[in-house]
């Protein structure tokens, strides 16, 4: 077994890990966050989705070892002080989550797109939403809930 | 080369089952402030039924949608429901909802008309109040009432509301029956582009116009319309569930095989909302919700047929289908 130290939406961790525990299973069966979801468990569906030191990473294929030292956040990192993030804010008044499935990984996947652009067309947000499936949606409301969030904190910056 | 057609399907849709038993039951219960809570047996699977339910609840009973809570996550303690398929939670689980908020009104009505000295035939329920009808200034809050009613003469107010169709039996010598308790109807049109050398088709627009009696929500109406537009898509070109059928081998194990549709795979879709509003469904509405995943197939096979001249008969229509359709229709 290896200690692992890392810090996950803030706060300091550590978890005793074997060389094969993926950072899915350090999350939701170690540290019980199971926001990032079990979609397919082979990196094809994007519900695992977390950021790593700001970059989505899909945390069933990822090792969790690789998270040593760096700074984990799931979807419950992302209100602040009870605020809800612009992003989950935009989600739920367009109607961006249906089951719920996607969801996490969905906004996980959008806040790395506005991290690095914030005003994206809606041909970039659906490209960086391309490796997140949903099932529910057809997409559409999805993208509008990106569109709308980059709006607002656009405005809210000017 | 890119060759682009244009396609059409046309559908119609019953909902819930005809055989008999397709039940659901509702319980709407008054709190001694005024607010509600909605107990029923189907469960939200993301089409926003807490939603839908809440809105007719509140409608009935004349107070704010936030007023109303919806309980429905356990099918253990909750009153019993036939379940959240075959379109049938608005409709069904909708007119039991109707129903047990006006028992549950009706009780209002009577512990209001003792305190106005009133019969309750002359007053209504709007607002946040029950009023006199032809004399509006005289009311009480449904929070009076409800709180009157609870803490004063000892009353429950409980709206108990059920429904199930009758079973559609055939008549013995005609076969004649009656199956259907609404029919939505639909019409899609499907614009692609098919590569004749990859065989590859691309749904460029998609627009999606359902009959839904009445959108008790269009937002959520408009929800379930993509969502199956997008499942329809992935049905039409890449879902493949038995490739072999019915030989089960090669059949998709991960979601790497089992290709839906991503993102960059749906064009932004279309949905037009008709509202022709059924005689019997609650607030006039039909139910959509399976419907939706059904259109776009046929449509997109029709606009394949009109880019291309071949007619794909086996679902998805993969590249490797196309091409070979092509192949033997003798060059794109
Ligand atoms: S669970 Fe990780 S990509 Fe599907
Ligand atoms: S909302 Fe259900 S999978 Fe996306």
């Amino acid at each position: 077994m290896y200690s692992l130290e890392f810090t996950v939406n803030g706060q300091l961790c550590q978890v005793a890990v074997d060389l094969k525990t993926t950072l899915l299973e350090v999350l939701r069966d170690k540290l019980f966050i199971t926001s990032p979801k079990v979609g397919c468990n082979t990196g094809d569906c994007g519900t695992c989705s977390v950021l790593m030191n700001g970059k989505l990473v899909r945390s069933c294929i990822t090792n969790a070892l690789s998270a040593q030292g760096k700074e984990v956040t799931t979807i419950e990192g992302l209100a602040e002080a009870g605020e809800l993030h612009p992003l989950q804010e935009a989600f739920h008044d367009n109607y961006g989550a249906q089951c719920g499935f996607c969801t996490p990984g969905m906004i996980l996947a959008s806040k790395a797109l506005l991290d690095e652009n914030p005003k994206p067309t809606r041909e970039e947000a659906k490209e960086a939403l391309s490796g997140n499936l949903c099932r529910c949606t057809g997409y559409g409301k999805i993208i509008d809930s990106v569109m709308a969030a980059a709006e607002q904190m656009a405005q809210a910056k000017s | 080369m890119r060759k682009r057609g244009v396609g059409i399907a046309a559908g119609f849709y019953p909902m819930g089952m005809s055989g008999g038993g397709d039940s659901s039951q509702a319980l709407v219960k008054i709190q001694p402030d005024g607010s509600a809570v909605l107990t029923v047996g189907s469960c939200d699977i993301g089409q926003g039924c807490k939603t839908v339910l809440a809105q007719m609840t509140a409608e009935v009973l004349g107070i704010d949608y936030a007023q109303v809570k919806v309980v429905n996550d356990d099918t253990d303690n909750c009153p019993l429901s036939f379940g959240t398929f075959a379109s049938r939670v608005t409709y069904v689980d909708g007119k039991a909802t109707i129903a047990a908020a006006e028992n549950a009104r009706d009780i209002l009505l009577e512990v209001a008309a003792q305190m106005l000295e009133k019969s309750p035939e002359d007053l209504v329920a709007a607002d946040g109040k029950i009023s006199v009808k032809d004399d509006p200034d005289t009311s009480l809050a449904i929070g009076e009432v409800a709180g009157a009613a609870t803490f004063g003469m000892r009353r429950l107010v409980v709206g108990l509301g059920h429904y199930m169709r009758d079973p559609a039996t055939p008549d013995p010598d005609t076969g004649e029956c009656d199956p259907v308790c609404s029919l939505a109807w639909a019409a899609n049109l499907a614009e692609v582009e098919v590569d004749t050398e990859t065989g590859e088709v691309e749904v460029l627009r998609l627009v999606s116009s359902y009959d839904v009696g009445k959108a008790i929500n269009p937002m959520l109406t408009e929800g379930q319309i993509e969502g199956g537009g997008a499942m329809g898509v992935g049905a039409a070109l890449s879902e493949q569930l038995h490739p072999h059928y019915p030989g089960l081998e090669d059949q998709p194990t991960n979601l790497g095989d089992y290709a839906i549709p991503t993102t960059m795979d749906i064009p932004d879709l279309e949905s037009v909302i008709y509202e022709c509003p059924s005689t019997n469904g609650p607030f006039g509405a039909k139910g959509l919700g399976e419907m939706t995943a059904n259109c776009p197939a046929p449509a997109i096979v029709n606009a394949i047929h009109d880019a291309v001249g071949v007619w794909l008969n086996e679902l998805p229509a993969s590249p490797e289908r196309v091409l070979r359709a092509l192949d033997e229709k003798g060059g794109g």
